[in-house]
């Protein structure tokens, strides 16, 4: 941490692709696990939960970094979550306009990404300190590493759990969906595998840069 | 920005007005983004409402071609237009001949986790349900939406019946929901094993509205016969 908090980071790729990898809000943060557990039983609620997530960090983002200078310090939680709040009911509705069938399916979870703290910890730790173009960037990659987790344990817990893949049949009509991956125990197995299989190549990675110092 | 430093003592407050005003502003852009959003989005929605209710009543009535909307109030039923889809409750289909092939209406009944509402389809010649689907639940998935899927638990609406009483104020029997295996009665619903309290949900959504609405429904079959669809 600088010593300064409130120090601008210039703009590079890393501002990009941390969300994706190295700090991946789900794979390594941890963070959101709420509708990472709740609404990836198929992939087609996962994409549409991490894309509205996204939404959300983009546009909360970008508006925390404008009024970074107007928001008083003392009131500031307050304020970001007055905006994510004003996103996530524009998302709601668009949610509704767009398909009724995925608002069904995502229920209470969509007004509930206003308690997201990875939306609340982006627009905390980034978009208060940058630049709008930066806080831009840097939300959408965090989005995509989103998305990507919420992808990771759909598709998986899709195939197990329904025999399908956004919806096609991927098996004969004799396939029996093994049904605990639909329901939420399956989205903590499935959550631990995949979580089990990042720390393990990080380990390895770690072993053969043996001399490298540890960045977590 | 302040200049800080990590020798500065700490900050002084800003006047109370100034963060208030901050938040009031800040809820004020707030308040004008969604309402908005909400303008544009409205009619969108409701159009998808009514599209999805109406995909629902063909869905449950598999013959029909054409739908009249009616108004079922007290002991009253009056036809609507077609224009006036929103404020109905009963919907009559018709085949390509204009027969009357049946009448959808809703139902809604505590389920595992909250409501579950159901449209289900009437046929007053046969004096039974032949089917429902889901408009609202939010049962476990894999478990309790089954109802909608599993092939023997849609077997009891082959059709079930709902037939009056000699009064015509009532059902003849009541729809009630026993345990797998128990049905003995063309009126009982063979729940589901495992998902025993979805399926009697449903047969509670059923009971309530036939209870409700069939004897209205049924004194009034000329009027339903007599509509031709318009839609």
């Amino acid at each position: 941490m600088p010593t300064d908090p409130r120090t601008p980071e210039p703009l590079s790729l890393t501002t990009f692709t941390q969300g994706i990898w190295k700090e991946n809000p789900v794979f390594v943060m941890l963070l959101g696990l709420c509708p990472v557990l709740a609404v990836t039983n198929t992939a087609t609620n996962a994409l549409a939960m991490g894309l509205a997530t996204t939404f959300v960090m983009l546009c909360s983002g970008v508006l925390v970094s404008l009024l970074r200078k107007v928001i008083p310090k003392q009131v500031r939680i307050a304020c970001y979550i007055i905006i994510i709040a004003t996103f996530v009911t524009i998302v709601d509705y668009a949610i509704q306009a767009i398909s009724l069938d995925v608002h069904r399916a995502l229920g209470a979870f969509i007004q509930l990404i206003v308690a997201n703290c990875v939306i609340l910890g982006r627009a905390e730790s980034y978009a208060s300190k940058n630049a709008v173009i930066n806080s831009f960037v840097n939300a959408l990659g965090m989005g995509v590493g989103f998305t990507f987790a919420l992808l990771c344990l759909g598709v998986v817990r899709e195939i197990f759990g329904f025999g399908t893949l956004f919806g096609f049949e991927l098996f004969g009509a004799n396939f029996q969906p093994w049904a605990v991956f639909a329901l939420p125990p399956g989205g903590f197995f499935v959550l631990a595998g995949w979580l089990f299989l990042f720390a393990y190549f990080r380990k390895r990675r770690e072993a053969s840069h043996a001399k490298e110092p540890h960045v977590a | 920005m302040s200049e800080e430093t990590p020798s500065v003592p700490p900050p002084v407050l800003p006047s109370s007005r100034k963060l208030i005003t901050a938040l009031a502003a800040i809820a004020m852009i707030s308040g004008l983004l969604v309402a908005v959003t909400f303008q544009v989005t409205a009619p969108v929605i409701k159009k998808n409402q009514q599209a999805a209710l109406e995909r629902a009543i063909f869905q449950v009535l598999p013959q029909a071609e054409v739908h009249a909307n009616f108004r079922l109030e007290g002991d009253s039923l009056t036809a609507l237009t077609s224009e006036q889809f929103a404020d109905a409750n009963v919907f009559a289909g018709y085949d390509a001949n204009n027969t009357l092939v049946g009448v959808a209406m809703e139902g809604a009944a505590r389920g595992y986790q909250d409501v579950v509402r159901v449209l289900y389809a009437y046929v007053p010649e046969k004096q039974g349900i032949i089917g429902f689907t889901v408009l609202q639940s939010s049962e476990t998935p894999g478990i309790g939406d089954k109802v909608e899927t599993d092939a023997a638990f849609l077997a009891n609406f082959n059709p079930l019946d709902a037939s009056l009483n000699e009064a015509g104020d009532a059902l003849a029997h009541p729809i009630i929901t026993v345990k797998n295996g128990r049905k003995v009665n063309p009126w009982e619903i063979d729940a589901i094993s495992g998902a025993t309290i979805t399926s009697a949900a449903v047969g509670d959504a059923l009971n309530d509205s036939a209870q409700a609405m069939l004897p209205t429904l049924m004194a009034n079959q000329d009027l339903l016969v007599a509509a031709k669809g318009d839609s």
